[in-house]
């Protein structure tokens, strides 16, 4: 890719001859041209649809996805021919088979002959796949078209080394597949106000779970303060009520966890039907810091809690 | 009977700050409880009744003087010492019962041996045998919300006696309870609390019950000014 391309959507056209300069580096053992560009739609109905269009290889159709939901990949030999993913479908051709559907697609015919079983891009954008060479009719023309070079190496183990060996040989930027979708998340992170918005949300969580725990908490022990009080005269020791305590607080954040996981479980089980969610995951570190904040809350809630338990004097138990 | 004082307070005295005040509650108290006596304690509100009584059964510090409880000055104790000293020697009945609602009667019970150390189960099976002496083993599974109020009191009482404390306190025991439940409760104290080596002080200003009584302490102002098996007739 051109060394100033982020993403899949931010990227800079290479001129065709890049193509030829990677095949030429040692150790590629084929690249192939990818075309990824937007477009207008001019649907059936007369609806205008922003939609991406992805050119892949002529002749391997390196580039597409790898599972179809209807149709073969051969379709795209058929002229004009385009094959739409599976969120594209549901957005454009709601509780109907796209197959077959013409398209007006800036101002050149498409025909949809396929669906692609393909994983959804961060805004749901339609997409649609077709050949490189359609590709370059369907997107407005430019002296350079060409968005990035699909490479395989001659040894998939020694990718990082190739990609650093693409970097000094062609003066293009070569990224492995992991580099290439961890910068994604990075260029994501560094230039949308998503983090902040979803970093304020979390923090807004946080402090109404201490909020509603600690007024919970609060609420329980004013309520029983005589009770605490009378233990305490009995001869129960601040140990004790603070395992008391601590174990009420244990059992309500087991039983809270465990019912806010199964309730992900659930909301994550029911959708996975639905193409918008799919490649929808829940990376294992969040079950693990949001186990660490239930803990913290409970921490914090039970300490400020049992301070008026532990201030509190028996003798206050015959007032 | 025995006479060798359960309680004894010399120059017991108890003030209090109220801003820039302060009041003196008790006045130098001396006093010597009996084991073996149904002592009342009685008096008006703000007579010092609750003050002494905190003070006897180790849950108030007096500003001056000393208190012996079965021959430990109890206030010479560290503070963990004093809390276990409360925890074998002592039991409490609450005005308000004071019972945990979220537990069964029994476990209520069994809350001293518990705090002791003792296994639950066992706790649990001594606690219902004493309220067996009560009459209300068949109350042990219910919550604390199922039970009457007498029925609470009782199994407040169970609470109080289950460790077999030397000193039983009482605070206005009959006071959430009509006359005849009141009495009843009495004659239980009477009945099991009372003990060659055992003291029950009772806190009430309860006329229904003072016939009951083998002792009466009056106070006033923080001071007593009755000792005596009756009720001076000005009272």
């Amino acid at each position: 890719m051109d060394p100033v391309s982020r993403t899949t959507d931010v990227s800079y056209a290479l001129p065709s001859t890049a193509l030829d300069k990677v095949r030429g580096v040692p150790g590629v053992e084929w690249a192939v041209p990818h075309i990824r560009a937007q477009a207008s739609v001019r649907t059936k109905s007369g609806d205008l649809e922003g939609v991406a269009v992805i050119g892949v290889d002529d002749a391997t159709l390196i580039g597409l996805p790898k599972n179809m939901v209807e149709g073969s990949p051969d379709v795209l030999s058929q002229p004009d021919s385009v094959i739409i993913d599976d969120v594209g479908m549901t957005r454009m051709f709601p509780g109907q088979s796209p197959i077959g559907e013409r398209l007006e697609l800036n101002d050149q015919r498409a025909v949809i002959r396929g669906i692609a079983d393909a994983t959804p891009s961060f805004t749901s954008t339609v997409v649609l796949y077709t050949k490189y060479s359609q590709a370059l009719n369907y997107v407005p023309g430019t002296r350079n078209r060409l968005s990035f070079v699909l490479v395989g190496a001659e040894d998939p183990s020694q990718a990082k080394a190739l990609s650093e060996k693409i970097e000094r040989e062609t003066g293009l930027k070569a990224q492995t597949r992991d580099e290439f979708a961890r910068d994604g998340v990075n260029f994501i992170i560094e230039n949308t106000g998503i983090p902040l918005n979803f970093g304020i949300t979390v923090a807004l969580g946080f402090i109404v779970g201490v909020a509603i725990v600690g007024l919970t908490f609060s609420l329980f022990i004013r309520d029983n303060i005589k009770q605490f009080g009378a233990l305490k005269a009995i001869g129960v020791t601040n140990g004790k009520i603070r395992k008391m305590v601590a174990a009420q607080a244990a059992l309500v954040g087991f039983v809270g966890y465990g019912l806010g996981v199964l309730g992900t479980l659930a909301f994550i089980w029911s959708f996975s039907a639905n193409p918008t969610f799919k490649g929808f995951y829940i990376p294992w570190q969040i079950p693990i810091i949001s186990l660490v904040a239930v803990t913290l809350i409970l921490a914090l809630t039970g300490w400020l809690a049992l301070r008026n338990v532990l201030k509190t004097e028996p003798a206050a138990v015959f007032r | 009977m025995s006479e060798a004082p359960a309680i004894c307070t010399r120059g017991v005295t108890r003030d209090f700050k109220a801003g820039q005040q302060t009041i003196t509650v008790l006045h130098g108290i001396d006093l010597d409880i009996r084991a073996g006596e149904l002592t009342y304690l009685v008096g008006e509100s703000g007579s010092g009744k609750t003050t002494m009584i905190s003070i006897m059964c180790g849950i108030l510090w007096p500003t001056e003087g000393e208190v012996k409880v079965f021959g430990t000055d109890i206030y010479e104790l560290s503070d963990t010492e004093l809390v276990e000293f409360r925890l074998n020697n002592i039991g409490f009945i609450f005005q308000q019962y004071n019972l945990i609602p979220a537990i069964d009667a029994a476990s209520n019970a069994a809350v001293p041996l518990i705090a002791q150390g003792m296994d639950r189960h066992e706790a649990r099976e001594r606690a219902v045998e004493m309220m067996a002496k009560l009459n209300i083993a068949d109350q042990a599974d219910k919550l604390p919300n199922q039970l009457s109020g007498g029925q609470q009191q009782r199994v407040a009482i169970a609470r109080a006696l289950v460790h077999e404390p030397r000193l039983v306190v009482c605070d206005e025991p009959t006071a959430a309870l009509d006359a005849s439940s009141g009495r009843r409760v009495m004659d239980l104290l009477r009945e099991v609390a009372v003990a060659e080596d055992r003291a029950c002080i009772i806190v009430t200003h309860d006329n229904r019950v003072f016939d009951l009584a083998d002792r009466i302490l009056v106070l006033e102002d923080g001071k007593i000014i009755h000792d005596g098996t009756e009720m001076p007739e000005e009272h």
